[in-house]
């Protein structure tokens, strides 16, 4: 579109998780072959990983994660279209099975199935289509190392740092004109990674946020208004467009309960595997 | 994994063969002919020892299908001495007892089975360094939480 192709594009993304017999092993194929999967790696296991290694290097412990899983289903159970639209407590994520220690069952986004779509336009033909046109404001991509073992920092994600780098950069702002964000919460530790990554809290502080509020609802920043992928659900495919739809009802003021007020800049953050690679987009209300 | 690219990387998987760059120094495991770092290209192979440090560690308890025998297990992110890191199985000990800082020796063992007709996939795994229990494992690991870094 920017090249003018096109000047009217429906972006979508589908994904029906439910159709596969075994998610967990076509989901690990995002991540290195020959070196992690081949050893009995799984997608819960490398971000056990990244998480037992952000614990040694900032102290973050399992309640930290599981105030992530709280505060994000606050969020879903105001969200008519999330998968799980109910409230959890820390006690109820600490005791579910674990998964791949320290990541336990609530710590991790579901299988779902799940659809979105957003449609674009040139700005100044957008006012033919909707009253309440968001423009877009930052789009960059970046990738980093596959496998976890080839990374600076095991703890850090360096692609999702690069991507939100270059987006801020093309919008013109810093994360502190941010008003609203979807960040991938596939797993706890990563909102706490993303968070970090993207400059929205001093690195190793990320693990305080859900706590305190400063994500939630009503805080100084919240994030996954939607209630994340961890509630609102994680059709792979879907889940990159699905963030732009929330950011576009919080934009437009359409998010009912969940509306963050007055959010003028949304930022949404998707990554591919364990970080290999990762987008990022900088929305502004018109 | 198919068999061609099995066959391929014995060098790496039997071997521990890894390079190292010629300029910045840094060793790649599996073995690169560029740098992942400074994308140079003079990369020298080495050797790597069979004994290693965990950095990161996790206990899977949901397994793949490959591994479902042997599922709850310890998994870890080791480094050798020569500074390459490698994702790895932590046997022979209970995985509760997998840190970060621990000292692993590296033996060569079976990893999985592949197709149906059962193919034999090998590769290494960590054991502990040390007889797990008693007064000498105490002993050893007490200096292991001062070195531990992620």
């Amino acid at each position: 579109m920017a090249c003018g192709g096109s000047d009217l594009v429906l972006a979508a993304g589908v994904e029906k998780m439910t159709d596969s017999p075994d998610v967990t092993e076509v989901l690990a194929t995002a991540s290195d072959q020959e070196t992690e999967v081949y050893n009995g790696a799984t997608f819960p296991g490398l971000y056990a990983l990244i998480a037992r290694a952000h614990m040694a290097a900032h102290g973050t412990t399992e309640e930290d994660l599981a105030w992530v899983s709280v505060k994000n289903h606050r969020h879903g159970a105001l969200n008519e279209n999330a998968q799980f639209p109910r409230e959890l407590t820390v006690e109820q994520v600490l005791s579910s099975a674990p998964v791949s220690e320290p990541l336990r069952l609530l710590n991790c986004s579901p299988v779902s199935d799940g659809a979105a779509a957003v449609l674009l336009c040139p700005l100044d033909q957008a006012r033919q289509y909707t009253d309440r046109p968001v423009m877009i404001r930052g789009a960059a991509m970046a990738t980093g190392s596959m496998a976890l073992t080839d990374r600076r920092d095991v703890a850090f994600l360096d692609a999702v740092e690069a991507a939100g780098a270059r987006a801020y950069e093309m919008a013109g702002i810093g994360p502190e004109q941010v008003d609203v964000a979807e960040v991938h919460d596939c797993f706890s530790i990563a909102e706490i990674c993303c968070i970090e990554a993207l400059g929205f809290t001093p690195l190793g502080e990320g693990r305080h946020c859900a706590r305190t509020g400063e994500t939630a609802l009503g805080g100084r920043l919240p994030i996954n208004t939607s209630g994340g992928l961890k509630s609102k659900g994680h059709p792979v495919g879907a889940t990159g467009v699905a963030q732009a739809v929330e950011l576009f009802e919080q934009l437009t003021g359409g998010a009912g309960a969940r509306q963050v007020a007055g959010a003028e800049f949304g930022l949404a953050q998707n990554m591919g595997g364990t970080g290999a690679s990762s987008v990022v987009h900088i929305l502004q209300a018109t | 994994m198919p068999s061609p690219r099995y066959w391929r990387e014995i060098p790496s998987r039997y071997r521990l063969e890894a390079t190292r760059c010629g300029d910045c120094g840094r060793v790649a495991y599996p073995p690169r002919r560029i740098c992942f770092a400074c994308r140079s290209t003079a990369a020298e192979t080495i050797e790597l020892s069979h004994e290693g440090r965990v950095i990161t560690s996790t206990i899977v308890h949901v397994p793949p299908h490959a591994f479902l025998m042997e599922a709850p297990y310890a998994l870890a992110i080791i480094e050798t001495p020569e500074g390459a890191r490698m994702m790895v199985q932590v046997a022979d000990c209970d995985p509760e007892s997998v840190q970060a800082g621990m000292m692993v020796a590296l033996e060569f063992r079976l990893i999985r089975k592949e197709g149906k007709g059962g193919i034999l996939c090998y590769g290494h795994k960590a054991v502990p360094a040390y007889p797990m229990g008693g007064e000498a494992e105490a002993e050893l690991r007490a200096g292991e939480t001062e070195v531990a870094h992620a």
